[in-house]
């Protein structure tokens, strides 16, 4: 989990623009989804929205996607008024929804080549393509097979695979990765990795913070609708945190309390977890020490690099897993 | 209209795996009416004045044909409608691509009126081959049915689209289709039936279709004029088109 915020995201940005929003709003009824937010996408990037569970992610993709029509504001996707030129849009955008809508009454390759007949692709053009798109996704053996057998992750690499039928200048991705297993997650994580390599710009919501860390070159972090912070991740880290996190468990709920006591002392930010002790600081070994309120007093301890999670944390007061319930 | 037809290309290429399921309602079903009927209980009947010239298995098998295939086309506006919106979320996917929510709902519909035109056209030959078609203008009917078809499965689209659960599907099958089918003038003209549910059938498409699938394959007259059959079975072509188009947009891209 201690990745390293620098160096991470190689992917040059270009200056090209390939989609703005300003005073993006998405309302259900009096449900107001996504209230008011402005970000740049451009060309080359990987962009990340980052946000717990209902913060407006999947409402701001729908609305990038133009499956979801704009309540209010403006935004312009390759150029283009997605009210009047969904369609050409969608021609230029891959999409891998956050549910799962392969079809099942289909075989794997007839998931590609249909969808690619979607595109107006010709059926000897998706002929190779669908044999190339198999090759990527790891998936040519099981090529004439039914959707349903194939395991999570086969199935999320297949519309992944989809995604990318009509070679796509702008790839959404929601949650790409929830509900895998670790070793399902690295595998897919392989194939993103390539596709940014290869210079596909990605738009990517997620909660995970160690992928938005390593996969974005630039972020929005959402809640309730808004945008409380954008930047790099390294950037947004080095703005909002020190360096380190001190990560601590007593013994006794008092000495948590005294040991919150004690990082206020020090001048130190603490965040008092349910199970634990967060305190922020630029050297955490030298903290350390100090935080020990009586002898043996902490039954764990363990410092890394400041995250994403914490800067959420700290703008919100919430961690990404509480803010979601 | 390219776009809507690639959703019907969709449905094509998914029944051929899936036609097997569909031969005994598109097919058996309606050829042991035909025997039994109209063979067997044809036979009984003497006073055939009621059938314009007709036999009674003439009579009843432009009935049975669009009958069945009304009740296949019912079918399709209900359980794969939800299935494409939600169960496998085939059309939200197909949304996401230059294909829009009104072409989904075009192109089911074309799907659709194929599907029923084919269905109609081996019904009509098998048909004939058993003497139960007396002229060559039945090729008409297959244009009919497909458009009777369609009468009922656009409505029946936008009715699934709005709403959440499949709940409602069987109750429409067992108490508006299957009683449609009997009442509608498919064994008996409705002259024999009550005033009153002379004018329910009469709301419907099925009957109207019906009347104008006899009157081509056998010229028997009907009690209104063939435009007036027409009109009503293109008033609910294009009413249900137009509110199908309008509930999948507001499924498929809220």
């Amino acid at each position: 989990m201690s990745v390293g915020a620098e160096g991470t995201n190689t992917a040059p940005a270009g200056d090209e623009v390939l989609a703005v929003a300003t005073g993006l709003v998405k309302r259900f009824g009096s449900f107001v989804a996504v209230n008011g937010i402005d970000f740049e996408i451009r060309r080359g990037e990987a962009f990340g929205f980052l946000g717990p569970n209902g913060a407006g992610k999947t409402s701001a993709m729908r609305m990038l996607g133009c499956t979801s029509p704009i309540s209010d504001g403006q935004l312009r996707v390759f150029g283009l008024d997605p009210k009047r030129d969904g369609w050409k849009i969608r021609s230029r955008l891959g999409v891998v929804p956050q549910l799962d809508n392969l079809d099942i009454d289909l075989s794997v390759e007839e998931n590609l080549y249909i969808y690619g007949r979607y595109f107006g692709l010709r059926r000897q053009e998706l002929l190779a393509k669908v044999t190339d798109l198999l090759e990527f996704a790891q998936l040519s053996e099981r090529r004439t097979s039914t959707v349903d057998p194939l395991s999570g992750g086969m199935k999320r690499r297949l519309t992944i695979a989809r995604a990318l039928i009509n070679d796509p200048e702008l790839i959404l991705l929601d949650e790409p990765t929830t509900g895998l297993d670790p070793q399902a997650r690295q595998l897919l994580w392989d194939r993103l990795w390539d596709l940014k390599s290869s210079g596909t710009s990605l738009v990517v919501t997620t909660h995970y913070m160690d992928e938005a860390e390593q996969l974005c070159d630039r972020l929005v972090i959402m809640d309730h609708g808004r945008i409380v912070d954008e930047g790099g991740p390294s950037e947004l880290i080095a703005r909002h945190c020190p360096r380190e996190v001190i990560e601590l468990r007593y013994r006794r709920p008092e000495f948590h309390e005294r040991g919150a006591a004690a990082a206020a002392d020090l001048g130190l930010r603490a965040e008092s977890m349910r199970d634990r002790l967060l305190v922020y600081a630029d050297d955490g070994d030298a903290v350390v020490p100090k935080l020990d309120v009586e002898p043996d007093s902490i039954s764990s301890v363990l410092v890394r690099r400041s995250s994403l999670e914490d800067v959420f944390l700290t703008l919100t007061g919430r961690s990404l897993v509480e803010a979601g319930l | 209209m390219t776009a809507a037809l690639r959703v019907a290309e969709r449905e094509v290429r998914f029944f051929r795996t899936a036609w097997r399921a569909t031969v005994f309602s598109a097919f058996v079903a309606p050829l042991l009416y035909l025997l039994a009927l109209g063979t067997g209980l044809g036979g009984l009947i003497d006073d055939t004045s009621g059938f314009g010239g007709a036999t009674y298995a003439q009579f009843i098998a432009p009935g049975l044909m669009v009958g069945s295939v009304v009740q296949i086309a019912a079918n399709a506006g209900l359980w794969p409608v939800m299935a494409g919106h939600r169960w496998i979320g085939f059309h939200r996917a197909a949304v996401s691509t230059p294909v829009s929510a009104p072409d989904v709902a075009t192109g089911w519909l074309v799907w659709v009126a194929g599907r029923a035109a084919a269905q109609s056209a081996i019904f009509l030959v098998i048909a004939a081959v058993l003497g139960a078609i007396g002229s060559p203008a039945a090729v008409l009917s297959i244009v009919i049915a497909a458009l009777t078809a369609v009468a009922f499965t656009a409505p029946l689209m936008a009715y699934t689209a709005s709403v959440d659960s499949d709940q409602a599907f069987d109750p429409i099958m067992r108490v508006l289709v299957t009683p449609l089918f009997l009442f509608s003038g498919t064994f008996f003209p409705v002259s024999s039936l009550p005033m009153v549910l002379q004018w329910v059938v009469g709301v419907f498409p099925l009957w109207h279709g019906t009347e104008l699938a006899r009157t081509v394959s056998t010229g028997v007259d009907s009690p209104l004029h063939p435009v007036v059959h027409l009109a009503v079975v293109l008033v609910w072509v294009g009413a249900g088109w137009l509110v199908a188009r309008r509930a999948f947009v507001r499924r498929l891209t809220p």
